[in-house]
């Protein structure tokens, strides 16, 4: 019983096992966090930084509170006040820090494949919480989770991923996760952020917003990411709203019930209007609080690797 | 190879077991059982059913814990250890409970067992009911309550406790 990697970098390095292995392992952190005392000693000889070098609220607070939870001592840098702003290397930074002794790193960066660099420069364990357009894993690990929670085996649903698919670590992450747990995906936007070649990956491609609604079993929507736009994809916000913004009118007109996700932050009334968002079936709330679980076993089962890297 | 109990014996002790705790805990009001993942639970569902079956008119509170997370050894040995459910739907809060597991040897599971436990709240009187005593074993100051069979064996000699359920047949043997 072990994952077949040392990091988790993405969820293209992971076998169908190993996802089982964190989503079983999940659950059972998800009973611990119904208990009066919601902390286990697991990992009380554990330190972990948390390197954040972009923005992050929910994800952070998760990493901290499954670190916490855990009984592993917590260090937190945020780059803009840090050294970096002086000028340091990610791999200097990152050294030092773990000549404190600190056994994993828990890294977010602008910059797609930061993660995978670092692990081929340090000894510690390091879990991606979000690199650049690349991947984004224990966010798809959650929504995965989610979904079994809600409507059962991912074996055979339908997944429609729906928005920025161009820009989205979490479309993509999501795509391998889902396709290796045997779901059907399609991903649903303007053509202008729909990657090319999308379809290699094992995914069908929509660009009717009811046609992709009337086909799933859950939506996954996802945010508008204007900031890693640098030159625009479609005309207005007011339009994209129009033409696939989810919203009580559209899910009215498909003749079925359907989950609805969101990674959050959620961009109310744009890619999803907020009569949606606050219904009952929208399942964003226990996404976050799934989170804390999931990010609790990949750091459980990452531990256990610990010894093997020194 | 030396079997320590074969079937028609462990049921016989197992019913003497369970007798014991309603002996001692009469009605069950206020009394819980509680087996320990994973290998206790084959042992607290037989005791279980016995007790329930002496007291038809109680519903018996039963539940499993899961001490993974509580254990001093989880990644000694370079292999993650298993996780198993935690299944217990009552309050142990003032309850007496009656933890169950089937060899007692080091005493460091149920060191885990009790840290699990108490995260659940505080139980007014914990008790320990074993099938197997290693009784010169103990590496931490643990006793039981209820036993089995007490047996005085060597260090690497092991216990193995085979069930219906799992294994085919109902055997406890000394290898």
């Amino acid at each position: 019983m072990s994952l077949s990697v040392k990091h988790l970098l993405g969820i293209k390095d992971l076998l169908p096992s190993d996802i089982e292995l964190i989503l079983k392992t999940a659950a059972q952190f998800k009973e611990v966090l119904q208990r009066p005392i919601k902390k286990v000693p697991t990992l009380r000889d554990t330190s972990v930084v948390n390197l954040f070098f972009e923005n992050s609220t929910r994800t952070r607070i998760s990493f901290e509170l499954a670190e916490k939870r855990l009984s592993a001592d917590t260090i937190n840098f945020a780059a803009s006040s840090s050294s970096v702003s002086k000028g340091e290397t990610l791999i200097d930074t990152a050294k030092n820090i773990l000549s404190m002794k600190v056994d994993m790193v828990v890294m977010r960066h602008s910059a797609s494949g930061a993660p995978h660099f670092l692990a081929q420069h340090i000894n510690a364990s390091i879990i991606n919480a979000g690199d650049g357009i690349n991947e984004h894993p224990t966010q798809a690990l959650l929504d995965s989770f989610s979904i079994q929670e809600r409507i059962g085996s991912l074996k055979g649903k339908k997944v429609a991923l729906i928005g920025d698919i161009m820009h989205s670590r979490v479309a993509l992450s999501n795509i391998y996760c889902l396709t290796k747990m045997g779901a059907e995906v399609v991903v649903c936007g303007p053509p202008t952020l729909i990657p090319k070649h999308i379809e290699s990956l094992g995914v069908g491609v929509m660009y009717d917003i009811k046609e992709a609604l009337k086909w799933c079993d859950v939506a996954n929507v996802l945010r508008i990411q204007l900031e890693r736009q640098n030159k625009p994809l479609f005309s207005s916000l007011r339009e994209y709203a129009m033409y696939y913004g989810v919203n009580k009118q559209v899910l009215q007109s498909i003749d079925k019930e359907i989950v609805i996700m969101h990674p959050g932050p959620i961009n109310r009334g744009v890619e999803l209007s907020s009569d949606v968002a606050d219904s009952k079936n929208a399942i964003i709330l226990d996404q976050v609080e799934n989170g804390v679980a999931v990010r609790m076993a990949a750091l459980y089962l990452l531990a256990g690797k610990k010894d093997q890297m020194l | 190879m030396k079997p320590l109990f074969i079937q028609k014996e462990l049921d016989i002790t197992l019913t003497r077991l369970a007798y014991q705790l309603v002996e001692n805990h009469m009605d069950f009001e206020n009394t819980v059982i509680i087996g320990l993942q994973p290998r206790g639970i084959f042992l607290s569902d037989r005791i279980h059913q016995k007790v329930q079956s002496f007291l038809p008119k109680t519903k018996i509170a039963y539940g499993k814990l899961d001490i993974t997370f509580y254990r001093d050894d989880f990644n000694e040995k370079g292999q993650l250890l298993q996780v198993s459910e935690t299944q217990m739907d009552f309050n142990i809060e003032g309850k007496h409970v009656i933890l169950v597991d089937d060899v007692l040897y080091t005493g460091r599971s149920i060191r885990s067992g009790l840290d699990a436990l108490l995260d659940y709240g505080r139980p007014a009187h914990v008790e320990l009911l074993v099938l197997i005593d290693r009784r010169f074993n103990r590496e931490v100051p643990i006793q039981p309550d209820y036993v089995g069979m007490a047996v005085d064996v060597i260090d690497n000699q092991k216990v193995k406790v085979l069930w219906k359920e799992r294994d085919g047949k109902d055997e406890v043997i000394l290898l």
